[in-house]
């Protein structure tokens, strides 16, 4: 039976999953139909039809994933690493019976590549839904709290 | 050390005719240098009036470092203006854009101005009287940039009183912009999404050189749209339909031949484009119910003379490149010397199916966005190449692939797509905008 605690548990092991670069396992997370968005307008409603940074399906994200491992992606000499501090998520429904689990965490994400180091804030909405007994990924949205800003190169997962 | 303020000769220098010295890279003299004459003296895109829809609209841009804005009159005219007070210089605008209602209020004094700059009203103005207030450049209101020109309702403005005119310095080239406008239904376009802001560390030439690079995809883009077009056809089972995201990935892959054959078009003034006879946006699914449109709108062969008119990149030099194809302008924004600030805007192509704004978003977040892994890819070229630059082994950047030896300067020209010519094109343009006038500037201010 899904409770919030597994909902709580999922985030915390999607984090370390990005956090220790396991992308493969990071990856099965997703739903066949699963979204990562990253959109950049204020409390965005349409990823397709208002400008986003990021919206991608499952392909899109095994491109990302197979391109960080690439011989020939010079944007990884060196390697990009990252991590997540995350706030305790806010559970948002957790309806089992309508098999509709939704979560809101504020996170504070670093990603480092040789001697850079960048910092951002945000929040995560987590939209998973049950398969078997587990929980997949429909959709993750990340909104940063400085979306409009101009950025350099973020490379890995928020 | 100044070695290139007031010398023009110096600066000229810098510019072989098929090798430019890395000082226009990475010499912060050189660098002032552009903001004082270069960016003056050209014909800069200020921003797109339908981001002035109705009176009191008001946007603001960079020509070069100064801030500049541009606002909707209560006549319905377009006036572009220095943001600053003319009392003690405080930024009358603040955001990228907005609405001031009737008149612009500047926060210190409150000073407050017509939405076609002149001064409305001073509080306490009696404290001015007998002062010879009448007599100063406040009197007048926020400072005009008198030479405006918006085309096709792209605002463009050069701050040097004396140049060349907007015809004469963009000519043949605004046929991309044309294209461009034309492929909406209703010869419209509308600025409807926020740009996508990236920061890169480099300067900028590199990235407006960049743009009519054709030797590097294949190479530096091997591995974001050469991993997808390998993870699809590894994942495409029986699909027949190659995704929209697969179709724009998938072209910068190809061989040193398409480029070779697509051919590069050079213009004089530094302008140019890639993508004569074909491009890489060439092979795009059609969009249900747009060719209707376009045909009812313009008659069968205009609409096919319209659509099939497909180039790559336009560069309009100094500082942008305009896709007409999938209605993207970047703007290439200096900061520092090795500091850029790009905008990539998306134009909706008024009347015209969703379907095709969709597209040039995805393209857009795709390709320009710090999250873009061709982003990504073109960024590392970028920092390596100014980290490299300052290496003294060798100071000159070669850009003799298919120089021919003698080749005219400032003409219009098509020839074989992998050739460096439209970087020398724009290198002649650079030393000539970055030093017209210098001489005789510099003796009136002596
Ligand atoms: S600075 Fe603007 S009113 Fe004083
Ligand atoms: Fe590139």
């Amino acid at each position: 039976m899904i409770g919030e605690k597994t909902i709580t548990d999922f985030i915390y092991r999607e984090a370390e999953l990005l956090d220790t670069m396991e992308w493969q396992t990071w990856l099965d997370l997703f739903h066949p139909e699963g979204r990562y968005w990253m959109p950049l307008e204020w409390q965005q409603q349409d990823p397709v039809l208002q400008p986003s940074l990021m919206y991608e399906d499952l392909l899109l994200l095994k491109v990302r994933v197979e391109r960080l491992a690439g011989e020939r992606t010079f944007s990884q000499k060196p390697k990009s690493r990252c991590h997540h501090l995350l706030q305790a998520p806010r559970i948002v429904t957790c309806d089992p019976a309508a098999g509709v689990f939704k979560a809101r965490t504020a996170y504070i994400y670093t990603e480092t590549r040789g001697d850079m180091l960048e910092r951002y804030s945000g929040w995560a909405s987590h939209e998973l839904v049950q398969v078997g007994d587990a929980l997949k990924i429909k959709l993750k949205r990340v909104d940063l709290v400085n979306f409009d800003a101009p950025f350099g190169n973020i490379q890995l997962f928020m | 050390m100044k070695r290139y303020g007031g010398n023009a000769r110096a600066i000229a220098a810098l510019v072989r005719e098929a090798e430019v010295h890395r000082d226009v890279y990475v010499d912060p003299e050189i660098f002032e240098l552009e903001m004082a004459h270069l960016f003056p003296n050209s014909w800069v895109y200020v921003g797109h009036a339908s981001q002035l829809a109705k009176p009191g609209d008001f946007i603001t841009a960079n020509i070069g470092r100064q801030p500049v804005m541009a606002s909707r009159h209560t006549d319905g005219s377009i006036h572009v203006f220095y943001n600053r007070c003319p009392h003690k210089g405080v930024k009358i605008a603040s955001e990228p854009c907005g609405n001031t209602g009737k008149f612009f209020r500047c926060p210190y004094h409150a000073w407050s101005f017509k939405t076609d700059g002149s001064l409305l009203a001073i509080p306490l103005k009696k404290g001015y009287e007998g002062t010879g207030f009448g007599d100063t450049q406040a009197n007048e209101g926020l400072s005009k940039v008198r030479n405006v020109v918006i085309y096709r309702d792209f605002i463009f403005a050069r701050l040097s009183a004396n140049g060349v005119s907007f015809e004469d310095y963009f000519g043949e080239s605004l046929s991309t912009i044309d294209n461009m406008v034309d492929r909406s239904p209703e010869g419209k376009l509308a600025v409807q999404a926020t740009p996508i802001r990236y920061m890169h560390t480099c300067n900028w030439k590199m990235l407006v050189e960049n743009q009519t690079d054709t030797c590097h995809p294949m190479v530096a883009h091997e591995s974001s749209a050469g991993t997808a077009v390998k993870v699809w056809k590894r994942e495409q089972g029986d699909s027949t339909e190659t995704p929209m995201a697969v179709q724009l990935y998938g072209p910068f892959m190809s061989p040193y031949e398409f480029y070779e054959q697509s051919g590069i078009r050079i213009w004089p003034n530094g302008h140019g484009h890639t993508g004569v006879a074909n491009s890489i946006h060439s092979n795009y699914s059609d969009i249900p119910g747009y060719l209707d449109q376009m045909v009812a709108a313009y008659g069968e062969q205009r609409a096919h003379e319209i659509l099939g008119e497909i180039r790559h990149n336009t560069v309009y030099f100094p500082n942008i490149m305009v896709k007409g194809a999938v209605q993207i302008l970047r703007n290439f924004i200096p900061i520092a010397v090795d500091k850029t600030l790009v905008e990539s805007w998306v134009y909706r192509l008024v009347g015209a199916p969703d379907k095709l704004y969709e597209r040039a978003l995805m393209y857009n977040r795709f390709i320009n966005a710090p999250t873009s892994i061709v982003g990504h890819d073109d960024l590392e070229m970028y920092e390596r190449a100014q980290e490299g630059l300052k290496s003294n082994g060798n100071q000159w950047v070669n850009l003799r692939r298919l120089y021919d030896g003698h080749e005219e300067q400032d003409v219009t020209a098509v020839i074989n797509g992998t050739s460096e010519r439209q970087m020398r094109n724009q290198f002649h343009a650079w030393a000539k905008f970055i030093t017209m006038g210098m001489d005789k500037r510099i003796e009136a201010a002596e």
